[in-house]
């Protein structure tokens, strides 16, 4: 068992993680964990993953001071803007990264699966930019729910397959882009979405988004004169905003992490996507890690009113930071994250994707001290989410 | 000796069969289990449901889907089949995916299938590494053969490790697929079933994924000692019920 916050030898976390995977996904899944240590470091990667991340996706994103919210919650809140990311979220951080790695491992078709739709956003852009062919498992469900982003997609050249089976949401989609991968195993890479799935993608993807956390150090270094705030906080679906804003600060035990799950109608209202909170240990698209599911071990469906954070798992790297307690971990309810949505519009002028709304709101549940520095990862923008602000507070 | 073992020394090809347990209705696991015994059948499947199950179409997903809401759990079916064994006798696989045995406790699940009398399981997402590290003392404690699947991406050199680590038979499954694909077993198919002829494992192999009927079960067993048909059966159910079970395997091996 490894002791430290990062992945271990056997793609391990603690106890949590490993591949789980079906035989005909092994050829793909080994080829993916003997190479991406090495692309990922190999200097053409990094310079041409850099230069699209500066050019492209406009980073550095800014780490803004948030004045009057910090007046109003007496203490020092900045936020990390990734709301300003091309695409309006961290996820293009992740696919940015995997379409150069899948260009070096010549793979010449492109899958992922997606929920809210940011990440299959993402991912048809960065295949557009690439000139790959694109197709996106999302949830028959998921579809209505999110149209602008389906209609989004089809414009970037992807093609959108509805997921049609068990519940028709994100774990479905997920299924559905393995089954896609077992069907074509030679040319297709898959893109996940979060810190999910079987080793390597859970470090993969925490790689891709630990741009998050390098920037903060070296802006708060700036603003701040010192590179560790006391409090960082991120939402937490799958996990990847919060594992990219954590990255940097794992081993840094003098910072508290704050992870922030999705409530929904409240944690034992049976509609609740909080799961480390009414999960236990098991095993879900290949990683074993933290999920709800019944006590005969079916996998049961989340719910929150933010597409993007009901997944009925958790990273296998967010299943040991709490278990070990490395990270706290709160959860917001629906109501309490649309308020906080509402409240930073007000006081900031900022929109958040409900998502990142729900780690705005930790600032309702803990109390900060004034001499405090407090991180707040705005993971998105609001715009894909205005159909439900709209209908929420009937605007 | 384990009953798979026993069987797979006949001097014959073995037809294979799997359903869903719960599927069509609740009760049918052994209405089921002694047509296809009758019919002559070789070797079962007993397909235990999971809301997630990531290598099967989408005949296997609805027909798992509705054993779920039917209520089936692997305490459901291990009472079903409690006295199984009175009335059927060829050899019973149990084959399901990872989560709800460990939910049910593996050392738990393993000592009811040697109650009960089953030979072996199939857990699709239950890699090599694992089972060797974690796994294999204990199947093998309660005398339950551990099938490995291979594919035509399978490396040699990992066929080899396959080999070594399985009991019984292994599962070769047809295609670059999940279950239910259409197939017709053109050349590729055939020059992958005789590479794997030529390596001389020491575990006979049964092909399974894409068998549906008569004409791709003989090209199937050419040269593999047997093959397995699923979602072809389960179609069956899905429009006759537990009715002419025995026509359906009739046609198959004609
Ligand atoms: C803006 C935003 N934040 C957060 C998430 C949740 O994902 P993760 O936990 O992987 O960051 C999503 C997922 O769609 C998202 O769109």
């Amino acid at each position: 068992m490894s002791t430290t916050n990062h992945i271990n030898e056997q793609g391990y976390y603690g106890e949590y993680g490993g591949a789980f995977i079906p035989e005909m996904l092994y050829p793909n899944i080994a080829q993916l964990k003997e190479n991406y240590l090495a692309i990922l470091s190999e200097q053409s990667f990094q310079e041409e993953y850099q230069q699209l991340l500066r050019d492209y996706v406009g980073r550095p994103t800014p780490l803004y001071f948030a004045k009057r919210l910090s007046e109003k919650y007496n203490t020092n809140i900045y936020l990390k803007r990734e709301d300003l990311c091309h695409t309006g979220a961290h996820k293009v951080n992740n696919t940015v990264g995997q379409i150069l790695l899948a260009k070096r491992l010549g793979k010449k078709r492109i899958i992922a699966e997606t929920g809210a739709g940011q990440h299959g956003v993402a991912t048809a852009t960065v295949c557009a930019l690439m000139g790959m062919p694109c197709f996106v498992y999302m949830g028959e469900i998921d579809m209505k729910r999110q149209a602008p982003n389906v209609a989004r997609m089809k414009m970037l050249g992807a093609e959108v397959i509805p997921s049609t089976s068990g519940s028709k949401t994100l774990k479905d989609a997920t299924n559905d882009a393995i089954r896609d991968w077992i069907n074509h195993p030679e040319e297709t890479h898959y893109i996940i979405g979060s810190v999910v799935g079987p080793h390597p993608y859970p470090d993969m993807v925490a790689r891709l988004q630990s741009i998050i956390s390098q920037e903060i150090k070296l802006q708060l270094q700036e603003k701040e004169n010192r590179t560790q705030p006391d409090h960082i906080i991120a939402c937490v679906g799958g996990g990847s905003n919060a594992a990219g804003a954590f990255y940097h600060y794992l081993d840094e035990k003098e910072v508290n992490l704050i992870a922030v799950e999705a409530a929904g109608k409240g944690i034992n209202s049976g509609e609740s996507a909080a799961t480390s909170q009414l999960g236990n240990n098991g095993i879900i698209h290949g990683s074993k890690t933290l999920l709800m599911q019944s006590k005969d071990g079916q996998i049961t469906e989340p719910y929150s009113i933010s597409a993007g954070l009901d997944y009925p798992g958790v990273g296998p790297m967010h299943a040991h930071l709490f278990s070990s307690k490395r990270a706290e971990f709160l959860s917001v309810t629906d109501d309490q994250a649309m308020q906080a949505g509402a409240e930073l519009t007000k006081l900031e002028g900022i929109i958040p994707a409900i998502e990142s709304a729900h780690a705005l709101a930790a600032l309702g549940q803990k109390k900060f001290q004034p001499d405090e520095v407090v991180v707040i990862n705005l993971s998105g923008r609001g715009d894909k989410d205005l159909e439900t602000y709209i209908n929420y507070f009937d605007l | 000796m384990n009953r798979i073992t026993h069987k797979l020394r006949e001097n014959k090809k073995l037809l294979s069969i799997y359903f869903t347990a719960g599927y069509p209705q609740i009760d049918d696991t052994k209405t089921i289990l002694e047509q296809l015994e009758k019919s002559g059948v070789d070797v079962v499947e007993i397909g235990l449901p999971f809301s997630d199950p990531l290598a099967d179409g989408p005949t296997i997903q609805a027909s798992s889907t509705q054993a779920l809401k039917n209520g089936m759990t692997s305490e459901k079916l291990f009472e079903q089949l409690k006295d199984i064994r009175k009335s059927v006798s060829i050899p019973l696989i149990i084959m399901g995916y990872f989560n709800p045995m460990l939910q049910y406790g593996i050392e738990k699940f393993c000592q009811k299938c040697e109650e009960i009398g089953i030979d072996g399981l199939i857990i699709p997402d239950l890699p090599l590494e694992v089972y060797t590290e974690e796994y294999q003392e204990i199947f093998q404690q309660y005398g339950l053969q551990n099938i490995f699947l291979i594919t035509p991406q399978t490396t040699e050199e990992r066929i080899q490790q396959i080999d070594q680590v399985s009991e019984g038979f292994i599962y070769m499954v047809s295609s670059a697929s999940i279950t239910g694909s259409t197939n017709s077993f053109g050349e590729a198919q055939q020059a992958y079933f005789e590479r794997i002829d030529q390596m001389q494992l020491q575990h006979p192999q049964i092909v399974g994924f894409g068998i549906s009927n008569a004409e791709t079960f003989q090209k199937a067993t050419k040269f593999a000692k047997g093959a397995i048909i699923g979602s072809a059966f389960i179609k069956h159910l899905t429009e006759n019920g537990t009715q002419h079970i025995d026509g359906f395997i009739k046609q198959i091996r004609m």
